[in-house]
């Protein structure tokens, strides 16, 4: 172990230096888009478990889900849930040894954004 | 040669030992959601907006009410296995620990409070 300097040392991949590629970007916004539903899901909670409580209760979460703060954040948990299910498609057909190559996976990059953007418009006109 | 199939060869490989078993329940949940998430999507989507009663009337029905519990349970499994990745890969130490701890009792704590609200209002 010649290496003294061992767990002090700057860990790959340095993003600081990394230039940004859309694999990269789209690989990083199905981590962010995951993780920040954790929001979303614990208001639709909040939701439901006023709805069990009663009309009081009911009235304050579904004010707060339908002001226009509540709009902000399902207009972005909407985009934000389509994106990261499009991600997780093209894990699944990645695992499935399918289109690993560099190009086949920066058009399905294409694809989950735009996919994303049209079924978040779709699903506000829709509901 | 050997029967075994790829995922098999891989199971108990690595340093913890369970990375296969969790990449796969990943696997499972993500499949999962796929089916369920957008039938819940556009049935809470609707009902958004409607007052109390029309609320717990649509929630009353067996089918929302299943799909609604169904999704928040294997919604949660799946953010567990996610958010325990995301700790791993960017927090050290005890606060790693801790904060895996935290997210495993709230990812199971909401689910359980969201399951027994669509019990209480379809029951």
């Amino acid at each position: 172990m010649a290496d003294v300097n061992r767990g002090n040392r700057p860990l790959s991949p340095h993003l600081t230096i990394y230039r940004p590629q859309l694999t990269s970007i789209t690989s990083i916004f199905v981590r962010i888009t995951g993780n920040a539903l954790l929001i979303t899901a614990l208001l639709i909670v909040w939701w439901f478990v006023a709805a069990a409580a009663g009309p009081d209760a009911f009235a304050t979460a579904d004010g707060f889900l339908r002001s226009w703060f509540g709009d902000i954040i399902l207009f972005f948990s909407t985009w934000g849930v389509w994106y990261h299910m499009f991600g997780g498609i093209r894990h699944l057909i990645w695992d499935s040894g399918r289109m690993l190559d560099v190009d086949k996976s920066e058009t399905a990059g294409i694809v989950m954004i735009i996919a994303s953007v049209l079924m978040t418009i779709f699903t506000i006109v829709v509901t | 040669m050997t029967f075994k199939t790829d995922r098999k060869r891989a199971q108990g490989a690595g340093s913890a030992r369970s990375g296969t078993m969790h990449h796969w329940h990943m696997m499972v949940s993500s499949v999962a959601l796929v089916v369920l998430l957008p039938v819940f999507i556009f049935q809470f989507g609707a009902t958004l907006g409607g007052t109390y009663l029309e609320v717990i009337a649509y929630y009353s029905r067996p089918v929302p009410a299943t799909i609604a519990a169904l999704t928040i349970l294997v919604t949660f499994y799946h953010f567990r296995g996610g958010v325990q990745t995301l700790i791993e890969d960017y927090v050290h130490g005890f606060a790693r620990k801790a904060s895996i701890i935290v997210m495993i009792c709230l990812s199971y704590g909401a689910a359980a409070f969201g399951v027994f609200a669509l019990l209480r209002i379809a029951l």
